[in-house]
């Protein structure tokens, strides 16, 4: 403080200095931040008052919400129908068991030093899916079964999105390797098919298998509804499914190619070996974006008539009993997608940083 | 089936323009024959003709755009001619993807950027190819490839990935990988040209020791040094034809062709 | 490739160990399962129809429909046919994904300019936006604002009124609608006349620019003659407009432009959806601009606004338009997600009641997709255009 001229090396900044450099460094900025803060406080107030300050969260009836905030009774009451639909009660152990291998496959993801964390995740792609056909219908080991008319809620959409994700990965590698076959003609069906899925929304897909699966199947043959979706969706994502692919197969050096082909490997082994481990590693991101996408998209299954969460929901908030709980109930629905979207597009991002820097020699 | 390979070989070689080829044909393990190859209407390779000996250790040199890299791709078919003939190891390179396969088992490559296998380890990446394509037991594999990254000094190495190593320890690795196959031919395409300048000498080190264990060597490189030392024959071509042939004592002293002279001027004038 | 001679082959090797011959077999089997494929599902869907009565044929185009469209751009009603209903569905469609093209890319730049702002608060919010609205499903947004925030509004008696002329209630927002009367040629022909002059005034200053190398001030001129030529026009030809005031008649309202709640809701969701999705493209794209680059054109004197003029933004949008074109794409696509709240769009309209009313899946669904594949298609020709135009020429 002696020597006026000499200044200290900046260690921290102070709050004030902060604000001087972000908030308001002209005119202008100092303008828009009091317009801009003046905004958010005016409606964050009443939001988070509606949220939890007046909101009802303890009762067990409707007559319970008086406040005039949220009436989260709601959620909490009809949450067992949310989570699984019209499963039967006494059978719902099942899906909780599902629900806890899906958490311990994949939560380890997102902790880097978790020990064989690779396996799980792998497990995750191939044992879970089988775990889960003998488990949720039902039909052997004497377990009872349950129709899949009667499944619903979170539980259907994970299903939905979870194998929709992994049907499409291995069509989707087949459709990719085919776009960039040297035959003109496999080369050519692949670009139609991806094509044209691509171009279409998904409600035309979804009403298309609904519709028309039934009268391309011989006589005899059917399936259920929640099978139709899942075909019209496996066959729609793998469209995209390829298209990532093909972006990291587009990504491998020409001399890995080469270097193959030069130790006398095969395609099939080529490919097999050399090509796709690095190709898939690299887009990882790319699929869980696409599951992203996918998992939202889940939802419109309920113009064809299943029971999603966002279905399930929407048919209880015109239950004559509860008054005005159409916000509530999207506010639910909207919460439990952003917290999954949100958690899986960071690991997302973070993996794509890694890979970023991983690449760099 | 290899005896009726040769005699058309012979029946149809005699009547073409190699003078070299009666005396040699016995140990000859390369016969390249008026080879010609385009790409599109581009002549990239005019009317060539090489015949290799059994542990003959060649060197080609050329200014960039000759045709050198494209010509020893086409040894291994990365690339492939139109026209004439290449003949490795009495097998003849054509369509008959088996005649491909055995040829790229019997000849070993190394590449400019090493193109090792970046999801592979050193040791994956030599065993590799002895046990998908020659089927060899892996336990068998991974003592061999030992081996080798012990002879190309790097066998301290043998965990990590292609990524963690020098350039100079990746292209010994690739040497290495390409020896785990035992091929009787090695093509070198300018394995030292993407290196730093002190990597260079290791890695022209383990080439040389490899040359003295009478591998036959087909080398595309600027290293003239390594040339001398080295070579039986150089080889300089231009314009995709081969201009000029001769063992290094004459080719860098008394070279015949102006085209060669301008060359080596240029490359030895600094 | 193309040299391929037989005469240097003179024993070609056993033709299922040439690899020409392995791939045109292959191709011969894969085309043959494809028709195979298809043969068996035509087949299928022939007798199946057969059996269930359905007849086939685009003949149900010219038969009568006999149900009410909510909207149409088109006149319309009950008892025009299929192929009517086709197109008021197809318009519908068309109509509200360019008006949320137009609003999802104003909202989707200045969301994405805002999250680069150096006001903390400002970036801040934008990153909220983002985060929030893309991880949450689009149907769900469509129900939100059409269940939750439309439905809640006011019935037609007690609407929200401003000035007499614009009104807001539970069955839509009402709009003063512009008639144009005799004489409004003129103002018309005054527009063609000012952008004429523009386009003339804009050629002729990049001359003189580069003869002369003085810089004109064209887009302000512009922009001047482009107001003042129609505005002239309009009031010499007498302020020849008149405005169709809606009022209320009854239980409803009558005359002006109506927008009906649910292309509302379906606007304004598709277009906050999308904006987010179009803000972080044009973040990357602006921040895909190495800082090399402002930092040469500030080396060469360049001023802030001409290094973002002639530098910064053609980078930019070489970056931006390609996803851009794919998330207009989305939208279109999206804008099909009309028929889970009832706006009469090409999906609910054909797709749904006439496909229910004719029963005939195949034609209605195949007419349908072949819709999405043209828009689809299109766009993909214009972006490949648009990509070959602006490519940065490489070696």
């Amino acid at each position: 403080m002696a020597e006026p001229m000499l200044k200290p090396p900046k260690v921290a900044i102070s709050p004030l200095d902060w604000m001087r450099q972000n908030l308001f460094s002209s005119w202008y900025n100092s303008l828009l931040t009091i317009v801009v803060g003046y905004m958010v406080v005016t409606s964050v107030g009443p939001l988070f008052t509606w949220l939890f300050f007046e909101a009802t969260f303890l009762g067990d009836e409707p007559s319970d919400c008086v406040g005039t905030g949220a009436c989260w009774l709601f959620i909490s009451q009809r949450l067992n129908f949310f989570i699984y639909g019209f499963y039967p009660d006494e059978f719902q152990w099942r899906v909780d068991v599902m629900f806890l291998l899906l958490a311990v496959c994949f939560v380890p993801q997102f902790i880097e030093r978790f020990p064989g964390r690779k396996w799980f995740g792998l497990f995750g792609l191939t044992g879970l899916p089988v775990v889960g056909y003998f488990l949720i219908p039902g039909g052997n080991f004497g377990l009872e079964i349950v129709e899949s008319s009667k499944w619903g809620g979170l539980m259907l959409t994970l299903i939905l999105a979870y194998i929709g994700i992994i049907a499409s990965l291995p069509i989707g590698i087949l459709l990719a390797l085919g776009r960039r076959s040297e035959m003109p003609i496999i080369r050519g069906i692949c670009v139609v098919f991806i094509e044209v899925w691509r171009a279409v929304p998904l409600i035309t897909v979804l009403f298309m298998a609904s519709v028309m699966l039934p009268l391309f199947l011989p006589d005899g043959m059917n399936f259920e509804k929640l099978m139709r979706a899942l075909i019209g969706i496996t066959l729609w994502q793998s469209a995209y499914m390829a298209e990532v692919i093909r972006g990291g197969l587009q990504a491998i050096p020409r001399g890995q190619y080469e270097a193959a082909d030069a130790l006398g490997l095969g395609y099939w082994k080529k490919t097999g070996l050399i090509i796709l481990p690095q190709a898939l590693k690299m887009v990882i991101p790319g699929i869980v974006n696409t599951f992203i996408s996918l998992f939202k998209d889940t939802t419109l299954v309920l113009i064809i008539g299943l029971f999603d969460i966002l279905g399930t929901v929407q048919s209880t908030v015109t239950d004559p009993a509860w008054q005005n709980v159409a916000i509530e109930g999207y506010v639910f629905v909207a919460f439990c997608f952003w917290v999954f979207c949100f958690g899986i597009s960071r690991y997302s991002q973070n993996l794509e940083r890694k890979l970023d820097t991983g690449h760099k020699t | 089936m290899g005896n009726t390979m040769t005699d058309q070989t012979q029946a149809t070689g005699s009547t073409g323009p190699v003078p070299s080829q009666k005396d040699d044909s016995s140990s000859a393990i390369i016969r390249v024959e008026s080879m010609n190859k385009w790409y599109g209407d581009f002549h990239v390779l005019k009317d060539l003709n090489l015949s290799v000996r059994q542990g003959e250790r060649i060197v080609i040199c050329g200014p960039s755009g000759s045709g050198k890299s494209t010509f020893i791709r086409c040894i291994n078919r990365l690339e492939e001619h139109q026209q004439g003939k290449i003949i490795v190891d009495n097998i003849e390179l054509t369509d008959d993807i088996r005649h491909i396969d055995t040829v790229r088992r019997e000849v070993g490559m190394v590449f400019q950027h090493f193109n090792l296998f970046p999801h592979l380890t050193v040791l994956e990446n030599c065993c590799l190819s002895p046990i998908w394509v020659r089927k060899t037991p892996r336990k068998e594999a991974e003592e061999a490839a030992m081996e080798y990254l012990e002879r190309v000094k790097i066998p301290d190495q043998a965990n990590k990935f292609p990524g963690q190593l020098s350039g100079g320890q990746q292209q010994r690795v690739a040497i290495a990988r390409a020896l785990c196959m035992k091929p009787k031919i090695m093509l070198f395409d300018e394995p030292t040209s993407a290196l730093d300048p002190e990597m260079i000498k290791e890695v022209l080190d383990v080439m040389i020791e490899l040359a003295g264990s009478g591998m036959t060597m087909l080398c595309v490189t600027h290293e003239m040094g390594f040339a001398k030392t080295v070579a039986d024959r150089v080889i300089f071509m231009d314009g995709g034809e081969i201009v000029e042939e001769a063992p290094p004592h004459e080719f860098f002293t008394n070279p015949q062709e102006p085209r060669t002279q301008k060359f080596l001027e240029q490359i030895l004038d600094h | 490739m193309k040299k391929q001679t037989v005469d240097s082959r003179p024993a070609g090797p056993k033709p299922w160990y040439d690899p020409r011959i392995r791939s045109l077999f292959f191709q011969f089997v894969a085309i043959a399962l494809v028709f195979w494929g298809g043969w068996t599902l035509v087949d299928n869907t022939l007798s199946n129809m057969e059996s269930r009565g359905i007849s086939t044929g685009f003949g149900f185009l010219n038969e009568t429909a006999g149900f009410g469209i909510i909207m149409s751009l088109v006149p319309y009603d009950a008892t025009m046919t299929y192929g009517r209903t086709f197109f008021v569905g197809l318009m519908n469609t068309l109509l509200v994904s360019a008006m949320g093209i137009v609003a999802a890319t104003i909202i989707g730049f200045i969301i994405g300019v805002a999250r680069l702002s150096s006001n903390w608060l400002v970036a801040k919010l934008a990153l909220v936006y983002i985060e929030v609205i893309r991880n949450i499903p689009l149907l769900l947004q469509i129900f939100f604002w059409y269940f939750a925030v439309l439905g809640s509004l006011p019935s037609p008696r007690q609407s929200v009124e401003v000035g007499g002329s614009f009104f807001l209630n539970n069955r839509g927002l009402y709009l003063p609608e512009p008639i144009t009367q005799d004489g409004f040629g003129l103002v018309w022909g005054a527009l063609i006349v000012a952008i004429v002059a523009v386009v003339g005034l804009r050629t002729w200053a990049k001359r003189r620019q580069l003869a002369t190398g003085q810089i004109f001030p064209t887009f302000k001129v512009g922009f001047a003659i482009l107001v003042i030529l129609p505005v002239l026009a309009y009031l010499t030809a007498g302020a020849p407009l008149e405005w169709d005031l809606p009022a209320l008649k009854g239980f409803n309202f009558g005359g002006g432009i109506t927008i009906i709640p649910e292309l509302a809701a379906l606007w304004i969701a598709l277009s906050l959806y999308t904006a987010s999705f179009i803000a972080e493209i044009v973040r990357s794209g602006i921040l895909s601009v190495s800082k090399g680059q402002t930092e040469a054109a500030k080396a060469l004197g360049l001023p802030n606004g001409l290094t973002l003029r002639l530098v910064v933004i053609p980078q930019a949008m070489r970056v931006i338009i390609p996803p851009l074109t794919s998330q207009y794409l989305n939208l279109a696509k999206n804008s099909s997600l009309a028929t889970a709240i009832g706006y009469p769009d090409l999906v609910a309209v054909f797709m749904g009641t006439t496909l229910n009313q004719t029963g005939q899946a195949v034609e209605v669904v195949a007419i349908t997709m072949a819709v999405y594949l043209t828009i689809s298609l299109t766009i993909s020709l214009f972006m490949n255009i648009y990509n070959r135009a602006v490519a940065i020429k490489e070696r």
